[in-house]
């Protein structure tokens, strides 16, 4: 892309992506930690988990101070608006993608009696697919790839399978052993969790696909 | 070129093919376009693209450049305003201009508005006159900033009066047209904004088309924009789709600040 005439403008922009870039970073390591941290029964894993949340809280609020900032000095036009406020929604929505991994999280001490459950190798599975997503909406955005984040939209729909899947699996496993509806109710959060990270990877394709071409993604493929 | 024009619009003005010479430089390059009633078009681009040579045009201000020589043709309500015979004065009524520097006449507040009514002859007495010059004031916004001097001198007002006085001169004709060639680039933001607000009135009663250096006065107070460089028409269309979604990818590096 050509670079501005001002400069500082330049700077601004790049700033921000990275800052977008390393929420996203954040985020995807958070899922993949938090599922190691179920699977393997890892509390200590699982606090650090919640514990660097925090920053993604504080890079997310950074964004919208210098989006904000760039909006009021620079008025940005066309693709420098949509961008920033592109930027400005992904901010907040992988804010909320990293909560719902510290919630993963935070359910470690509540599974018991791991080695009974079929669906604790699932879920990671179905967790790798949800932090692909995320890892490829965000190199889309970076790389301005209308292209990857329409294929990014389509992944969706395996995670909706998986967690059809696990659902199911968890509702015989608690029919036929009322003891295991606690551990059960759990992972189906977890599972749940997981899904709506993958809706939420697919929002953020939609806004940079508009971000990138001004135009929101057909139909078919939301 | 990525424009919206339909051929059975019912345009004000219509400009079709229309290049502009300097000697034997081409300032414009057969530009086509309609100028409506109901919107206010801008034009912007980079100094020196040919958008204020273009609004020039538009009621025939190039005649007095004497190397200048207009080619294609601009119809006001479907005459050929280029046309021999054509009464350029008159024309210049129906499609008035407002200056980049306010020119008020050194005359009184009162005179400055009256003295184009006059010379048309459309003043019924000198009652009539007095209206049309309250009417005028009134609609430029003007009237209740100055109606206790209308015998002071135009000159002895701030810019911003200044270049309302001579919209509300424009206006006293009433013209179909009114041209405006960066009327705010010499006013601060105040002023600027009452001249916005005052064209924003005035939508839909006359055919408005400004000249703006300015990508965010475009964006405030135009419903149209065309986007000019080197000589040609580049984009024309909604506002607010050229401000968010230019099709031109010259559009996009020229209010993104990546021209040149």
């Amino acid at each position: 892309m050509t670079e501005h005439t001002v400069k500082a403008f330049d700077e601004d922009i790049t700033r921000l992506r990275g800052l977008i870039a390393e929420m996203g970073g954040l985020a995807e390591v958070a899922i993949q930690e938090s599922l190691h941290a179920l699977v393997n029964g890892d509390a200590d894993l699982a606090r650090q988990v919640v514990e660097r949340d925090r920053k993604l809280d504080t890079l997310e609020s950074e964004v919208d101070k210098l989006a904000v900032r760039v909006l009021a000095l620079r008025a940005p036009l066309a693709d420098d608006l949509r961008e920033i406020i592109a930027a400005l929604k992904i901010a907040g929505v992988v804010e909320r993608i990293g909560d719902y991994a510290k919630n993963i999280a935070r359910r470690v001490g509540d599974v018991e009696d791991r080695k009974r459950f079929d669906p604790l190798t699932l879920l990671p599975v179905m967790g790798e697919v949800a932090a692909e997503m995320v890892h490829d909406v965000l190199t889309a955005y970076a790389a301005r790839d209308p292209v990857l984040a329409r294929e990014v939209i389509q992944r969706d729909e395996r995670v909706d399978t998986f967690y059809d899947s696990i659902f199911r699996n968890l509702v015989s496993y608690m029919v036929e052993n009322p003891a295991t509806i606690s551990s059960a109710a759990q992972l189906l959060f977890v599972a749940r969790n997981i899904e709506r990270i993958g809706d939420h990877a697919t929002n953020v394709a939609e806004m940079v696909h508009y971000a990138a071409t001004g135009e929101y993604p057909p139909d078919e493929l939301r | 070129m990525v424009t919206e024009i339909s051929e059975n619009s019912p345009a004000k003005m219509r400009a079709r093919d229309v290049s502009v010479y300097y000697g034997s430089k081409r300032a414009i390059d057969s530009v086509s376009i309609d100028i409506e009633t109901d919107y206010v078009t801008s034009f912007i681009g980079p100094s020196g693209c040919g958008k204020s040579t273009f609004l020039r045009t538009l009621n025939r201000m190039n005649d007095t450049i004497p190397s200048a020589r207009v080619e294609g043709a601009i119809e006001l309500d479907g005459e050929d305003i280029y046309r021999s015979g054509m009464d350029v004065v008159q024309l210049r009524a129906r499609v008035g201009m407002v200056f980049q520097r306010p020119n008020p006449f050194p005359k009184s507040i009162y005179e400055n508005i009256a003295y184009g009514p006059k010379i048309h002859g459309l003043a019924d007495g000198k009652d009539h006159l007095d209206q049309i010059v309250e009417k005028s004031l009134r609609r430029a916004g003007l009237w209740d900033e100055v109606k206790d001097r209308l015998s002071d001198s135009g000159t002895a007002l701030s810019g911003g009066q200044q270049q309302r006085l001579c919209i509300a001169r424009a206006i006293a004709v009433e013209p179909e047209v009114i041209l405006m060639d960066e009327p705010c680039s010499a006013l601060d933001p105040i002023a600027t904004a009452k001249i916005e607000e005052l064209i924003d009135e005035l939508r839909g009663r006359y055919a408005i088309v400004i000249v703006t250096h300015s990508m965010q006065q475009a964006a405030r107070v135009s419903q149209r924009t065309a986007f000019f460089h080197l000589g040609n028409l580049v984009e024309y269309g909604e506002t607010s789709e050229i401000f968010t979604n230019p099709r031109e990818e010259r559009t996009k590096d020229y209010i993104t600040g990546r021209y040149g």
